[in-house]
């Protein structure tokens, strides 16, 4: 009990190291809580996807287009239970730094696939009825303002020339992981203008997504599917939708690499300041240890006090840490929410902020503490005075 | 045959420092008894190996040959953790410097070797209440060391070094960092300990008014007693 209090009172004997020392900890809590909850953001559409939800793409790249032709051999495919299709629109509004994902999809079977986007009723029926209606998610909507009824004109990049859309609903996650970002239009208004002014470009989809009836199946229809292309004009390649979002992260793997690094060194700069808060700490100290042993404490009573103070700090420092991350995180999603659809700290995070405290605050300590418990009490006892 | 009224009894007892290759002799064949309730001072120039002598008979250093026995005890014989077991319940230390813990009040100060022992908080109370009032300080107990005066510190680290009643009190240079009117309180506080609670107190000192306080004297340089 009195090694306890002596290591809350002696954290705190010296406050201004001591506040900057927990600050400094918390900053990098703060830094590391930020740099985990980008990773988690940017596997956050694989933690989102459905098992029972496949995507069949062009065999060679996803840049080649399928011949709509497929759709009905798709989704008369034993084990499937419903196909749609679509097309990366990769259109820009306004500017491109309003990035969002945009899609041309078959409105009715896209939005039976996707059971997670929760649409009103009314504002379905006139998505399905107009050709040049669009649905939004929630926050895209409320990212630029819009509300239903307004016109709003993507640039196409792909497809060349200004599209008009009208807004016919808003669309919001059934859960938090789902992407309340997206632009969805009707695949028809994209066919129809193309095979008008590229005729040639018209009848064709990016993708088609595909609903399987038992998901311990997938692999069976997946194969199934590509077998009945084979060594057709546009052979398909048919994946899980986890595995085809995976495809996407994995071309970012590099920057998530990066970022891992980069909290591996955020927490290893941290250890070194803690560990040379604890040096001063302990060598400054010496003397009461040596006190301590001269009244018959051991070395471990030495090493409790020593470990002791060094966690109190870190842990402080990590909660303190963990309180600010909250708003920053919230900060941080209103700046990126055109890159990531959900920006939350994930619980799992916390459980890592936690761990870093004990594991810096034990490392940090160990080499004073075990030098406090060696030396000599006499060598110690001289240090006094 | 040793005397059974002997509480130290010191044997041939040698020590070197080494400084690099550079091996030191601070004390060299060292043998005498103290005896029970004795108060011995102990003197000598810088570096005459006296604090070197007062360490080893009080399990805070180790020797290189000979043996010294506390109360039939031979110390140099203890593992590290029988020492420090031994030292909480045998000895009792008063520094030149007080050495107290400056984030404990005068009180926890006291208490600390008791939280070695199995006591119940009441009966540690109890004897940190005794040792205050021992020491003419009860009514401080509540204050932290930079509270206290130089002589009223070490006034409390002597409680600190009683409160265990233990077998034998050390005390380097007692008065080396007092006032002389502090400096006569706590060597009056020793000379009562002595005589009252017939306590045995090894004291090393360079204050010829300290020493003369004690029964014996006893001079040492170069590491060894002179006559």
């Amino acid at each position: 009990m009195i090694i306890l209090k002596m290591i809350l009172k002696n954290a705190f004997r010296r406050k201004v190291r001591t506040g900057l020392t927990v600050l400094a900890f918390a900053i990098a809590i703060l830094a590391f809580g930020l740099l985990r909850t980008v990773i988690s953001a940017w596997y956050t559409g694989v933690e989102a996807s459905s098992a029972s939800r496949l995507v069949v793409r062009n065999a060679v790249s996803l840049i080649f287009p399928l011949p709509l032709s497929y759709y009905d051999k798709i989704r008369h495919t034993d084990g499937v239970s419903t196909a749609s299709y679509g097309n990366w629109f990769g259109g820009v509004y306004i500017s491109e730094k309003n990035f969002f994902a945009n899609y041309a999809v078959q409105p009715n079977t896209y939005l039976k696939l996707y059971p997670e986007f929760v649409l009103p009723e009314d504002q379905k029926d006139d998505f399905l009825r107009d050709r040049r209606g669009f649905v939004a998610g929630r926050k895209l909507a409320e990212r630029f303002g819009w509300e239903i009824g307004d016109i709003v004109t993507l640039k196409g990049t792909i497809f060349p020339g200004s599209w008009d859309f009208q807004l016919k609903g808003i669309y919001q996650g059934r859960t938090g992981s789902a992407d309340e970002t997206l632009f969805l239009f009707n695949w028809e208004y994209l066919d129809e203008t193309l095979k008008q002014i590229a005729p040639s470009r018209s009848g064709q989809v990016g993708f088609y997504l595909v609903g399987v009836q038992d998901p311990n199946r997938s692999a069976d229809v997946a194969r199934e599917i590509d077998t009945m292309f084979r060594n057709s004009l546009a052979e398909t390649f048919t994946e899980t939708e986890a595995a085809f979002i995976m495809g996407f992260i994995s071309m970012g793997q590099a920057i998530i690499q990066v970022i891992n690094i980069v909290s591996i060194v955020v927490i290893v700069i941290i250890l070194t300041v803690v560990a040379n808060t604890m040096a001063m700490t302990t060598r400054e100290r010496i003397g009461e240890y040596a006190v301590l042993k001269t009244l018959g404490y051991t070395g471990s009573h030495t090493f409790a006090l020593i470990v002791g103070e060094a966690l109190v700090i870190t842990s402080i420092g990590s909660i303190l840490g963990i309180v600010l991350t909250y708003p920053a995180a919230a900060g941080f999603k209103q700046g990126l929410s055109a890159f990531f659809p959900t920006f939350n700290v994930d619980p799992s995070t916390i459980v890592y902020d936690l761990g870093i405290a004990v594991l810096v605050g034990s490392a940090a300590s160990f080499i004073p503490a075990i030098q406090a418990v060696r030396i000599r009490i006499a060598d110690g006892l001289r240090r006094i005075g | 045959m040793e005397s059974p009224s002997n509480i130290v009894e010191i044997r041939r007892v040698s020590k070197c420092y080494h400084r690099g290759d550079l091996v030191v002799p601070v004390l060299t064949d060292i043998t005498f008894d103290i005896a029970r309730g004795e108060f011995l001072a102990i003197m000598g120039p810088s570096g005459s190996g006296k604090s070197t002598l007062l360490n080893l008979m009080a399990g805070i250093d180790r020797l290189d040959t000979g043996s010294i026995l506390v109360d039939d005890t031979d110390i140099t014989t203890l593992s590290e953790t029988e020492l420090a077991s031994w030292r909480s319940s045998s000895v009792g230390f008063i520094f030149q410097f007080y050495n107290l813990i400056p984030v404990l009040t005068a009180f926890e100060n006291v208490e600390l070797p008791l939280h070695l022992t199995g006591l119940s908080k009441k009966e540690r109370r109890e004897h940190v209440e005794a040792a205050l009032r021992m020491v003419s300080l009860t009514e401080r107990m509540d204050h932290s060391p930079s509270q206290l005066s130089g002589g009223e510190q070490q006034r409390v680290a002597i409680a600190r070094a009683i409160v265990t009643d233990p077998l034998i009190l050390v005390a380097d240079e007692p008065t080396g960092d007092l006032d002389r009117k502090s400096a006569a309180d706590v060597l009056d506080l020793m000379e009562r300990l002595n005589r009252e609670l017939n306590k045995t107190i090894i004291m090393v000192t360079h204050d010829p008014h300290a020493a003369g306080r004690a029964h014996l004297i006893r001079h040492l340089e170069k590491g060894e007693f002179i006559p």
